[in-house]
């Protein structure tokens, strides 16, 4: 159980629109040599345009397998998944690979920056991907870049930044292609805590702009910043619940 | 397609990226492909340059004459049954010259006797040996493709009156008159003495074949009068109609028949010769170069994709959270694809091109080294090495390529 007498701000409620994902009664299952997993054991989640959610659960509680299925990189082994009304369960790769590429964008504990390739590139792939133009593709990406505080940085590898500075580029390069849901999955694990402080600053501040805010962690402080909290168990919603 | 089409050029831009972080290793995964691509060049510019050599050798020679002999020119294992046919005697030109000059719509035109031997040209004391030695008639003048480098060929009357002139080859006239014209004077045939009345341009040869700059040459009558008749190596050239030379063959064989009198029930007892036969012999013999050739190209090539899919593979398996990285982005299956073939590719690309930089410069080394010796490169060559490295490059990089787009981006993200 969570209470918010502690919050500090006061916080910004934004009332959340269509329904952009709709997950029913979903199982996943695994097979590790002879032993079978059940990963989810029937799920069921509606998330809306301009939430801010958090997914909470110990380890083996199945919390990254809702992630991956949440960010189409994975398919449900039963149970009705539909992004914007679209069919997700029955979609095949490169379906799914177009549904992430122009729907979700990703933000990873370790980054997962390309390391030979300068910001600009990084935050430039997944227009590539999308076949876009190469002139709008550099514009996108610099405005992207500039809307994280990195405008004077664009030409820096990876290696040339810091911690907080890599996972600035990464945000831009989730936010370049307009996504529907942006998917965090740790995104300050590899942070010192201050640094983490002004990620979970700009995540507020891209919620507050209308982004759709899903974040993956252990930690309660970071799903605190959230205003929703789901609480996964043993493969199953322990808790779902309005943080405000 | 637009999208395709960055995709290519993202993939070619994230390969040179790798290749330049990972010098070394492309490098020596690329090591097959050069030795390869060298093989395949070095050969066929040798291959060219012989026959650009031999078809310079062979210039002398018209492709319009048929040589009536005794020995046929392909090889033969039954030389037992050619040696006792009679010896073509120079007089048969003068007979297929009346046949010519009685039936003008036949593609025959012109017949010139050749008598010839081994003989020594002495100039005082310099001597060169192992000249072929000829009598011919003022008609070889007009069937030969030879340019004269300077003076003349010996005219109808001298050739008739069989007076002691002769034409030298260029070698033959280099070694005897260094840095000075032999026009006018005289050399020693066999002890008999010559006026050097000519000498042809330099025709240079190649692979022991017959050249024109190794020969003395004087009128028949005169190689009559001081050496043997006829022998077995006297012969009839014999100019035809080029466009009809099926035609021409069948009349001189005809005429031969005739002339030697031979009845049906009996085999000819000489030989019709072109100088596709020449050429012929030379083809068979760069074939086998060229299986060899293509043998050891395509050993290396195969050796170098080896290493090329080996190398790709460690990249895969290096780069596995990156692919998974791409995936969540967007890319598809064949992004991934894509990138690895053409990974590949590049790397053997780009030793195709260095391999072909390296038969430039051993071409010129041997160039420089011995001049004679014919290279010829050229842009085919050029063209289909690269060709052949690219598909090299597409044929190890499949099989990994394939594998990194079959990932599951779940598995690849988490790989460490």
């Amino acid at each position: 159980m969570i209470s918010s007498p502690e919050s500090t701000s006061p916080r910004a409620y934004r009332q959340p629109g269509e329904l952009v994902i709709h997950i029913a009664d979903v199982t996943k299952l695994y097979r590790m040599g002879s032993e079978i997993i059940h990963a989810l054991r029937g799920v069921s989640l509606q998330i809306h345009r301009n939430e801010y959610l958090a997914i909470m659960g110990p380890s083996g509680s199945g919390k990254s397998t809702l992630m991956n299925m949440l960010g189409c990189l994975d398919t449900p082994t039963s149970g009705l998944y539909e992004f914007n009304r679209k069919n997700v369960a029955a979609m095949v790769d490169d379906e799914l690979a177009d549904i992430r590429n122009r729907e979700i964008g990703f933000v990873f504990q370790t980054f997962n920056l390309l390391p030979r390739s300068d910001a600009l590139h990084n935050v430039e792939l997944p227009l590539i991907y999308a076949g876009v133009r190469p002139a709008e593709r550099h514009n996108r990406a610099l405005q992207a870049l500039e809307n994280v505080g990195l405008g004077n940085r664009i030409h820096h590898k990876p290696n040339e930044l810091s911690g907080g500075q890599r996972q600035r580029v990464a945000i831009a390069r989730a936010l370049v292609n307009r996504p529907s849901i942006i998917l965090a999955d740790e995104p300050t694990g590899n942070l010192d805590s201050k640094t983490g402080v002004e990620i979970m600053a700009l995540f507020e501040d891209l919620y507050a702009q209308g982004n759709t805010l899903i974040v993956v962690t252990h930690e309660e402080e970071i799903a605190r910043h959230a205003r929703r909290i789901v609480r996964l168990r043993d493969g199953l919603i322990e808790s779902d619940q309005r943080t405000d | 397609m637009k999208r395709f089409f960055y995709e290519i050029l993202e993939s070619l831009h994230i390969a040179i990226a790798q290749i330049r972080a990972n010098k070394t290793r492309a490098a020596l995964t690329a090591l097959g492909v050069i030795i390869g691509i060298v093989a395949v060049t070095m050969m066929g510019t040798a291959i060219m340059g012989i026959n650009a050599g031999v078809d310079k050798s062979l210039s002398g020679f018209g492709d319009d004459i048929l040589y009536v002999g005794k020995w046929p020119w392909r090889q033969i294992d039954d030389w037992w049954n050619f040696r006792n046919r009679p010896v073509i005697s120079s007089r048969y030109a003068e007979e297929v010259n009346a046949w010519i000059a009685a039936h003008p719509g036949s593609p025959l035109k012109l017949a010139v006797p050749v008598d010839a031997r081994n003989s020594t040209v002495m100039r005082g004391e310099n001597r060169v040996e192992n000249i072929y030695t000829a009598g011919t008639t003022a008609d070889m003048a007009r069937i030969t493709k030879s340019e004269m480098k300077e003076g003349r060929f010996f005219s109808e009357v001298e050739s008739q009156a069989g007076r002691n002139v002769c034409v030298i080859g260029y070698d033959v006239a280099d070694a005897l008159f260094p840095n000075e014209s032999p026009i006018g004077k005289t050399v020693r045939i066999s002890g008999q003495t010559f006026e050097v009345i000519g000498v042809p341009a330099r025709q240079g040869s190649f692979l022991g074949l017959f050249s024109w700059d190794s020969m003395a040459m004087m009128p028949l009558s005169a190689y009559h009068h001081y050496f043997a008749t006829s022998g077995d190596s006297s012969e009839l050239r014999v100019q035809v109609d080029q466009t009809r030379m099926d035609q021409a063959r069948d009349d001189l064989r005809g005429l031969m028949r005739r002339l030697r009198g031979l009845g049906p029930e009996y085999p000819d007892n000489f030989e019709i010769n072109e100088q596709n036969a020449i050429r012929d012999q030379l083809n068979k013999i760069e074939y086998w170069i060229m299986i060899a050739g293509f043998g050891i190209t395509g050993l290396a090539l195969f050796v170098g994709a080896i290493g090329i899919m080996n190398i790709t593979y460690v990249s895969v398996k290096e780069r596995t959270r990156e692919i998974g990285t791409r995936k969540a982005l967007g890319a598809r299956r064949r992004t991934i694809l894509l990138q690895f073939v053409i990974e590949a590719t590049a790397i053997s690309l780009i030793g195709g091109m260095f391999g072909v930089g390296l038969t430039q410069g051993i071409s010129g080394v041997l160039k420089a080294a011995s001049p004679t010796f014919p290279l010829v490169f050229s842009f085919w060559l050029v063209a289909g090495a690269l060709l052949a490295s690219v598909i090299t490059g597409i044929a190890s990089g499949f099989a990994p390529a394939w594998t990194a787009s079959k990932l599951d981006p779940v598995v690849a993200l988490r790989y460490e």
